[in-house]
């Protein structure tokens, strides 16, 4: 287990690094320089801006600055947007409504899913499992800023249910949350129940019934526990769908967060912000990846023999 | 993806075979019908529309849809029936090009991974962790960012970012397969790697490589819609289903139909895709042959 762990730190460590060799080499390999978003500036300003933000030194001395400051937990800065201020700070001042969107977005997806796929395996033909296959195909197929700009025309403007932009009021969290979830609830529902049929024609849940266990009781003890791990493995490519999503979902509802951030970095071409927040995004994925493996381990006793 | 397939091959009357039981399920058959349509639209785009999907007629401001024009004018004056064909040509371009790209690189390194083993797979198989573990529309950003936002560009971009699930797929694939006995058998007399692995391995792994490229379509459709949604993907005039949304959004209160009809269009496309590969992938599964 030690081993395991040891391996899959270090195999962590290379891929950050991976990452920001290729974000890095990306960012430089943009056509023109940094500086040439509106205005041509005087050759004499370029030198002086490179200058200041260490661009005029050779490229691998560029990476090695970025990377060991990155490691210290410094992103560089931003170029355009806020100039000069620490990439960390800038988009430390949009996680609390994306934490509060993307959180809330998975635990949204983990009870519903878990409690549509699981309901639709107990009761195989019924509404309930129509319901959940109609969900299953809605929510995986329809693109999410489809889904929110149809609630919010349907909602917020035919119906006046709920506001439709903005951001520091409770209701204001119920489309975006509606919206970012609807993708990763699909996922987990069609996963819980491919999972709980599966084990609901297991021996053991026969042997459990032969014991006279009650119905919840098997449930809850046996194909719940098996249910979970493959929900559990999801929700690694979930946390990269919720980054990439808060992207989309905050720009459509004018949300101050991290990912509405980025973009218009993206758009004001502000390359040291870009890099510095791709940087973190990948970081809190490949993390996320991390805790769902070592979570896997943990819950599958299967995998602590040695080996 | 979760692939099941542990004994790979595709049923006995090859593709046909897949084809018949794909379009027996009524869900499936309409999506073909869907996905043709696009299809047609996509290609005939140039015939079919009545007017330039850039013309601008001032006159004609978010015009209600008519005899002039099916589908209205948005707030240029555009005719929206044709930016909807002209969409669809950008949405299938993308779609298809990338995939095609995915294929492209996915299968070989993937197969070279899984034939040869060793270093070549750890180092491969590395390349593929390291690209993987890139949110895939951060990454695609970043490549659109260097390489500039053309249509063909997006192709590139979306491809050089989603071909690492493809790979992933086929080495495995070869994996299961390369100790089979007419894989050794073709060695031993004689048949160099490579054609090994097209004559005999890749043929009988292709079911579920399939299924995924083309589950990946509407991936890309996403991510092309999304990005042009946002306004970093085509640039205008070209016509996009992504930003006739965005569009459609500013103008939601005066012509909702501007919204609902490119929001309709995208949704339509990717649910007949979705219940398409899912129709596939039930069909390329040996387990669920029907009983001879």
């Amino acid at each position: 287990m030690v081993r395991f762990l040891a391996r899959r730190l270090v195999w962590f460590a290379i891929t950050l690094l991976g990452v920001s060799l290729i974000t890095f080499v990306l960012m430089h390999a943009v056509p023109g320089g940094p500086w040439d978003a509106d205005r041509p500036l005087p050759p004499a300003i370029i030198e002086a801006l490179n200058q200041r933000y260490g661009l005029d030194l050779p490229g691998w001395q560029q990476y090695l600055k970025f990377v060991v400051g990155a490691a210290q937990g410094d992103l560089g800065v931003s170029f355009v947007l806020r100039q000069g201020q620490p990439v960390t700070e800038v988009i430390g001042q949009g996680l609390p409504a994306t934490l509060l969107l993307a959180v809330g977005a998975a635990l949204l997806a983990t009870v519903v899913g878990l409690a549509l796929g699981v309901g639709a395996a107990l009761a195989r033909g019924s509404a309930l499992d129509t319901l959940t296959t109609v969900v299953v195909m809605l929510g995986a197929s329809v693109p999410n800023f489809v889904l929110g700009v149809v609630l919010v025309l349907v909602l917020a403007v035919n119906l006046k249910l709920a506001p439709t932009f903005g951001w520091g009021q409770p209701q204001q969290v119920v489309l975006p949350l509606l919206t970012l979830a609807a993708l990763p609830t699909a996922y987990v529902a069609r996963i819980a129940r491919a999972a709980a049929l599966d084990a609901l024609t297991e021996d053991y849940v026969r042997t459990a019934r032969g014991k006279g266990l009650s119905e919840r009781a098997v449930t809850l003890r046996h194909v719940l526990r098996n249910v979970l791990i493959p929900v559990v493995t999801v929700m690694g490519p979930i946390t990269a769908y919720l980054a990439t999503g808060s992207f989309v979902v905050e720009s459509l509802y004018a949300i101050p967060g991290s990912g509405r951030l980025f973009i218009q970095a993206v758009l004001a071409r502000d390359y040291g912000l870009i890099m510095g927040a791709s940087l973190l995004f990948a970081a809190i994925v490949a993390t996320a990846n991390l805790v769902v493996d070592l979570l896997y381990a943990a819950i599958d006793p299967r995998l602590r023999t040695p080996g | 993806m979760l692939t099941r397939g542990k004994r790979s091959a595709p049923p006995e009357g090859g593709w046909r075979e897949v084809a018949v039981r794909v379009l027996r399920r009524p869900s499936a058959a309409v999506s073909c019908l869907v996905l043709v349509l696009a299809a047609l639209g996509a290609v005939l785009a140039g015939v079919a529309a009545p007017y330039d999907p850039a013309y601008q007629d001032m006159s004609a401001v978010f015009a209600p849809p008519g005899w002039e024009h099916l589908l209205g004018t948005d707030n240029l004056g555009r005719d929206t029936f044709s930016r909807l064909l002209y969409g669809a040509r950008t949405s299938l371009v993308v779609g298809v090009g990338s995939q095609v790209l995915v294929v492209a690189i996915g299968i070989p390194v993937g197969a070279v991974a899984g034939w040869f083993g060793g270093r070549t797979d750890e180092v491969l198989m590395r390349l593929v962790d390291v690209v993987y573990a890139f949110p895939d529309l951060l990454l695609t950003i970043l490549l659109r960012t260097v390489f500039g936002g053309s249509i063909g560009m997006l192709v590139v971009a979306i491809g050089l970012a989603e071909w690492t699930t493809l790979a992933r797929l086929t080495r495995a694939q070869v994996l299961a397969l390369r100790r089979r006995e007419y894989v050794v058998g073709a060695g031993a007399i004689g048949a160099r790697w490579h054609e090994v692995l097209w004559r005999h391995v890749l043929p009988n792994g292709l079911g579920p490589i399939v299924v995924a490229a083309v589950f990946g379509v509407p991936r890309a459709i996403f991510a092309e819609a999304a990005l042009s949604y946002i306004g970093i993907g085509v640039q205008p005039p070209t016509a996009s289903w992504g930003s006739m949304v965005q569009d459609g959004y500013q103008a939601m209160l005066r012509a909702p139909h501007l919204l609902l009809a490119p929001a309709l269009a995208i949704s339509a496309v990717t649910l007949a895709f979705t219940l398409l590969v899912d129709a596939l992938r039930d069909a390329v599964d040996p387990r669920l042959r029907p009983p001879r």
